[in-house]
């Protein structure tokens, strides 16, 4: 008979301890005050479920939400394809591999806050690079009145800081498939539209769920980026649901409103995530 | 369908090949005949790969000329000659079923529908894989999958030549002997011309009409198994083919004869032709006997082998080893050995003296 030892529980409590003290503990402080109505003086009353209806219920919920979900689905639209496309025509062997990785890992390297920053000063109508050129071209760009400029600025800022990580992911996927399979293909006449559908993007499946993944979840949580480039502005128009949150927990210091938001969303990248990656790894298991 | 020159044919991975040594390739002229079994046996990285590739178009020569017939094919691209090749790894398409994967080389030369389903069905018949042919190609077996990629080099009735590079390197050892006997079924069966690549002396024997032997990017011998065997043109090839190897043992000749540690030796070949000072002798050790007089050596070890023993002798620092038939007694410490001379070859600078 095996025996079982029970001591083994010691052994893993440290990373239980560390896992609760960084995780759940926050957590359950957050799901604490989502039910609870916070006054001065640390004065709680219980509010049951009421701060989650309000939000459910509530249109500014809903518009930051909505331009979440316009920004996140649009970036991944630009910068998959993007990514696939550059990770391509990137060579597999060679002294140029080192240098396309390096310039590739750049963006990636620059504070979030740098590239808000960065953005910002380079799309200025009066000084700006971006924005001085398309003014004087006579094509009006100003970030601060036009929500449409605002909304270019931010994906284009997005595009070119995380398209990378999509490009050196799926370059890892394309390399890792041995030669054999390009001179299979070669020998059974296939075209390039044929080795792309049938080599290289069935090879990619995994790194690219993964890069979808990070990418969704990263963007469904932008914060720094956004709000040192426009603010959430003009008026509410790139107001994001980080940003939004913060103006409530942070701005009008409502806990519970705050909190109960927080779960939503977490909720919601959850949920995402899961379906997502359930879909995608549904054929390798069967 | 075709007959495949090599014309000598050189090639060089380096851009400008200097010496003798930078060729991965030297100097290569062989024909096959159309429908022939072919095999390609040598150690890693002697060059047999790089002939194979030559072959399929995927490497262009440096030097030489590649015919199939009387067509020049060194540049041709490898969909345009008709030549099917099966990798170390088996190649399947993941996401095809098993029926699209036989039929992807034929829907990419445009070939009818009822054609493809026609030829796909007669392959999928004659390798056993109707029972899968529905199924996803990643799901399956090492074997299967090398199955659908000969399948695949198959389906197209105008392959010129079939080229199989180390098929079975990734199969279990039980399906590895199911695999070849398939194979040499199938050649049988199609009677197209088939090269088969491995450094497995087993496998190519037991496949090939025609072996080519080689080392270091150099062709030692062409022949039959039993050629290979009973008169091995290079001491390499002795070495490599037969289990044990044969025994190669350095010697003297003097005035037109041949001096083993002092012992004369009778050869089958002329021992006045040897020109160099570094003489052999070669002979496989079912032609040596245990006698009671003759060359004096040592026994050092016995292996038994099954039906025959191996029986390691020393003679000064070489080795000589001796198969004794299962039953005979084996004698500890001195014995004596007695070669059978007409298997018993000189060697000059490795080359069998003419």
């Amino acid at each position: 008979m095996k025996t079982v030892n029970q001591k083994a529980w010691f052994l893993v409590l440290p990373v239980l301890v560390l896992v609760a003290f960084n995780a759940l503990i926050p957590l359950m402080t957050v799901v604490n005050y989502s039910v609870q109505e916070t006054f001065g003086n640390n004065l709680f009353f219980w509010h049951g479920v009421g701060w989650f209806e309000d939000i459910l219920h509530s249109d500014r919920f809903h518009a930051a939400l909505g331009r979440q979900l316009a920004f996140t689905a649009t970036i991944l639209i630009i910068e998959v394809p993007l990514g696939v496309a550059i990770a391509l025509t990137m060579p597999r062997s060679g002294p140029w591999v080192s240098v396309c990785l390096v310039l590739m890992a750049l963006p990636l390297l620059i504070p979030w806050n740098v590239v808000g920053s960065m953005w910002n000063i380079f799309t200025l109508p009066d000084i700006g690079l971006l924005g001085y050129t398309l003014n004087s071209m006579g094509i009006e760009y100003n970030m601060t009145q036009s929500p449409t400029a605002a909304w270019v600025t931010l994906i284009m800022m997005d595009v070119w800081h995380w398209t990378s990580l999509v490009v050196l992911l799926a370059y890892a996927g394309l390399i890792s498939i041995p030669d054999a399979y390009y001179q299979a293909a070669k020998i059974d006449g296939a075209s390039k539209w044929s080795v792309f559908r049938h080599i290289q993007l069935p090879k990619m499946k995994k790194v690219l769920t993964i890069a979808i993944l990070l990418r969704f979840m990263d963007s469904f949580m932008i914060y720094t980026e956004p709000f040192v480039l426009t603010g959430g502005g003009p008026g509410n128009s790139t107001t994001l649901l980080s940003i939004d949150l913060v103006k409530v927990a942070l701005g009008q210091f409502d806990l519970g409103p705050a909190a109960a938001m927080s779960l939503i969303y977490f909720v919601i990248t959850l949920l995402v995530s899961w379906v997502f990656y359930t879909a995608m790894t549904k054929d390798d298991k069967s | 369908m075709a007959k495949i020159t090599l014309k000598n044919i050189r090639h060089s991975y380096l851009p400008n090949p200097q010496s003798e040594d930078d060729y991965a390739l030297k100097e290569v002229d062989l024909s096959w005949d159309d429908g022939g079994a072919y095999a390609l046996l040598g150690p890693s990285g002697c060059g047999k790969t790089t002939l194979l590739n030559i072959i399929s178009g995927l490497l262009i020569p440096s030097e030489g000329e590649l015919l199939f017939d009387d067509r020049n094919v060194t540049r041709m691209e490898p969909d345009e000659r008709n030549i099917a090749q099966v990798f170390q790894f088996p190649v399947v398409y993941d996401t095809m079923s098993v029926e699209d994967n036989l039929a992807f080389p034929l829907r990419n030369r445009g070939v009818s529908e009822s054609v493809v389903k026609q030829r796909v069905s007669e392959i999928a018949a004659m390798l056993e894989l109707d029972d899968v042919m529905q199924q996803k190609a990643a799901g399956l077996s090492p074997d299967n999958k090398q199955k659908i990629s000969l399948g695949r080099g198959l389906v197209r009735d105008d392959v010129n030549v079939v080229m199989f590079d180390e098929p079975l390197t990734v199969i279990d050892p039980h399906l590895k002997w199911k695999l070849r006997s398939k194979l040499k079924e199938l050649h049988q069966k199609v009677q197209r011309t088939m090269i088969y690549v491995t450094h497995d002396q087993t496998e190519a024997l037991t496949f090939a009409d025609r072996v080519v032997v080689m080392q270091f990017g150099q062709i030692l011998q062409v022949g039959t198994p039993q050629e290979l065997f009973e008169c091995p043109a290079h001491t390499f090839v002795g070495h490599f083919i037969g289990s044990p190897g044969m025994n190669i043992v350095p010697c003297r000749v003097q005035g037109g004869e041949v001096l083993l540690d002092g012992f004369k030796v009778a050869v089958a070949n002329s021992p006045k032709a040897a020109t160099s000072s570094n003489t052999e002798i070669g002979v496989r050790p079912e032609f040596v006997r245990l006698a009671d007089q003759g060359l004096q050596v040592d026994v050092v070890n016995v292996m038994d082998i099954g039906r025959n023993k191996v029986v390691e002798t020393r003679l000064g620092q070489h080795k000589i080893s001796v198969l004794v038939p299962e039953g005979k007694a084996v004698p500890q410490g001195t014995v004596y050995l007695e070669f059978d001379s007409d298997n018993t070859r000189l060697y000059d600078n490795g080359w069998l003296v003419e």
